[in-house]
């Protein structure tokens, strides 16, 4: 393990740039004063992933130099680093997308926007790179405040609706996990994970509070049947932060459910991991079904986007060794966490442009699209491809590796929910590809040839996981088991 | 003696917050239900901050630490929700 200050900076420096936005609101258009600071924290991310991949350990630094368990350490391991690239690569896509021209929004609305943006990415970094129990509970309530106002931007009456009925989620989520947390200090007197990790035992007060922390996340990853929030905010939500929202935010919780159950308390398959994922399983099939009936495009990839993290939950009974980082369905998860953020970041930011252009969203009516905005309309294909699981993309590596789990484990009914998914994503893909492929010369607004080339980045970022389809085995084991911060080196 | 009975105080407030919580249409109500779910976690981390004192501390600071950061998110939580409440039940406007 390596001590460095990077982790640090990394939460510190969107922060930084949060309050550069507040000082210079008066003078200086946000975007400008956003951008440095975007490139900055792209710049951190990229050379963590450079150093943790170079050195094979992971970064770790104790802050104030105090030591858990009364210290708290901030630990960007192999997959904390490989979500912060995503975060990064994401947010930097839709930062390029979101930077118009000084006419349109409010300048009131874009400067929210741009500092919503710094604050969620502050709040993801410590998500992903946070230790104890306390500290995720930190970054979720930084997380669930940012998405709340991002969805409640546009100021409709909907849109406000929309918000409320996540924050009352959202709230609901962190009670549950903040009494779980009570219950595991009052049973062990540690919050660490790596600590939690050498003393848990498998007894009816761990497990209780270890059930209230998983339901208080699930509501928070909007896991079927407590998903109801999720349509609406996302589907409301301006088009940017909309993919934020998508292909981000909903995968914290979920790192930190998965963090749990393979860090806290690895125990051998199980029902708590069957109960998951048979919830995930009745996402992909439910979810899919009622996107097919969409009639608005956002509001369809939406839907997508709770059948996509149905699929996140299949992982669970599918790590059955000692050591899940390395079973094949670790990586698989991970890899699908991944292509599924960059092809959602893709397809949410692809349906604004589409919306800007015609002044819709409506599936039925996209006809002609495809001659007036070709590299759009090819970075939705593109993203839908992965989505769907079509080779040659990330999606395909990730339901590859899934599926072949599935059929070692013996758990055939993961199997059939995996191809019956990908076959029911194609239906919905297809169905808004076809009818923008068909004839039809709508009047269309132009859209800058920067915004979409964005777009089109995230997508064939999407697709080149599915070129790159070994490296991650051995970056997402790095850093694990997790090991107790016994002195400062 | 009495951590039991705070203790079992605090189950009870959580238990009626989250019936509230699921049952009641509308939001100012689950608003309420949310802070009475609170109220009920805030005790529970009281008795085990009180634990402590069985080993001849005067009480464990960790989870006092802990409540004063889930107040003060719950108070931050509570406010943003009237404040959407506020917007929603006034008259419509222009935003």
């Amino acid at each position: 393990m390596m001590v460095s200050l990077l982790p640090v900076w990394a939460v510190l420096t969107p922060v930084l740039g949060l309050c550069a936005l507040l000082l210079c609101e008066r003078w200086i258009r946000p975007e400008r004063v956003a951008a440095p600071f975007v490139g900055l924290s792209l710049y951190l991310s990229l050379s963590m992933t450079y150093q943790v991949m170079t050195s094979q350990a992971p970064l770790v630094y104790a802050l104030g130099g105090w030591l858990p368990p009364l210290g708290l350490t901030l630990r960007a391991d192999g997959v904390g680093v490989f979500l912060m690239t995503l975060t990064a690569l994401v947010m930097t896509g839709v930062a390029v997308c979101a930077w118009t021209p000084s006419e349109g929004a409010s300048s009131r609305g874009r400067f929210s926007f741009w500092a919503l943006l710094l604050a969620l990415w502050s709040a993801l970094n410590l998500a992903f790179t946070a230790q104890d129990l306390f500290n995720f509970f930190v970054a979720l309530e930084m997380l669930s405040f940012a998405a709340v106002a991002l969805v409640a931007l546009d100021g409709t009456r909907g849109a406000l609706v929309a918000a409320l009925r996540y924050l009352l989620f959202a709230l609901a989520g962190s009670i549950l996990y903040l009494l779980g947390v009570g219950l595991i200090y009052g049973r062990y007197a540690v919050l660490d994970l790596a600590g939690l990790r050498e003393i848990a035992q498998p007894d009816t007060v761990t497990l209780a509070a270890l059930a209230l922390m998983t339901v208080g996340l699930m509501a928070k990853t909007a896991l079927f049947p407590l998903h109801l929030w999720l349509p609406p905010a996302h589907a409301g939500a301006p088009a940017p932060a909309s993919a934020m929202l998508s292909a981000l935010v909903v995968k914290a919780p979920f790192l930190i459910i998965l963090r749990l159950w393979v860090d806290l308390l690895p125990l051998p398959a199980a029902a708590p991991q069957q109960i998951m994922a048979g919830l995930g399983a009745a996402a992909i099939l439910v979810c899919s079904v009622i996107a097919l009936r969409q009639q608005r495009l956002k509001l369809m990839i939406a839907y997508s986007t709770l059948a996509q993290v149905g699929y996140l939950f299949l992982m669970f009974p599918l790590m059955p060794g000692p050591a899940p980082w390395q079973d094949i369905g670790w990586t698989g998860g991970l890899l699908q966490l991944a292509s599924h953020g960059f092809a959602k970041a893709a397809m949410f930011l692809a349906a604004g442009l589409i919306y800007e252009a015609l002044g819709h969203d409506r599936v039925a009516e996209l006809g002609g699209l495809a001659r007036r905005q070709p590299v759009t309309l090819a970075a939705f294909a593109i993203a839908g491809l992965s989505l769907m699981g079509l080779p040659p993309s990330g999606g395909f590596i990730a339901k590859l590796l899934l599926l072949t789990a599935a059929v070692e484990a013996g758990a055939w009914w993961i199997a059939a929910v995996i191809l019956a998914g990908g076959i029911l994503a194609a239906f919905y893909v297809f169905r808004a590809l076809g009818h923008a492929l068909a004839d039809g010369d709508p009047p269309v607004a132009p859209v800058a040839l920067y915004r979409q080339g964005a777009v089109l980045a995230l997508a064939l970022c999407a697709l080149a996981i599915g070129f790159v389809p070994l490296r991650p085995f051995a970056l997402l084991a790095i850093g694990r088991p997790l090991e107790a911060l016994e002195a400062l080196p | 003696m009495s951590a039991t009975l705070f203790g079992l105080a605090g189950a009870a407030l959580v238990g009626i917050g989250l019936f509230g919580l699921i049952v009641h249409p509308t939001a100012l109500r689950k608003l309420l239900a949310f802070n009475l779910v609170g109220a009920g976690v805030f005790l529970v981390f009281g008795v085990v901050a009180r634990r402590a004192a069985a080993a001849g501390l005067a009480g464990d600071p960790v989870p006092q630490a802990i409540v004063i950061t889930g107040i003060v998110v719950a108070f931050a939580a509570t406010a943003l929700a009237a404040t959407l409440l506020a917007r929603l039940s006034g008259p419509e406007e222009e935003p």
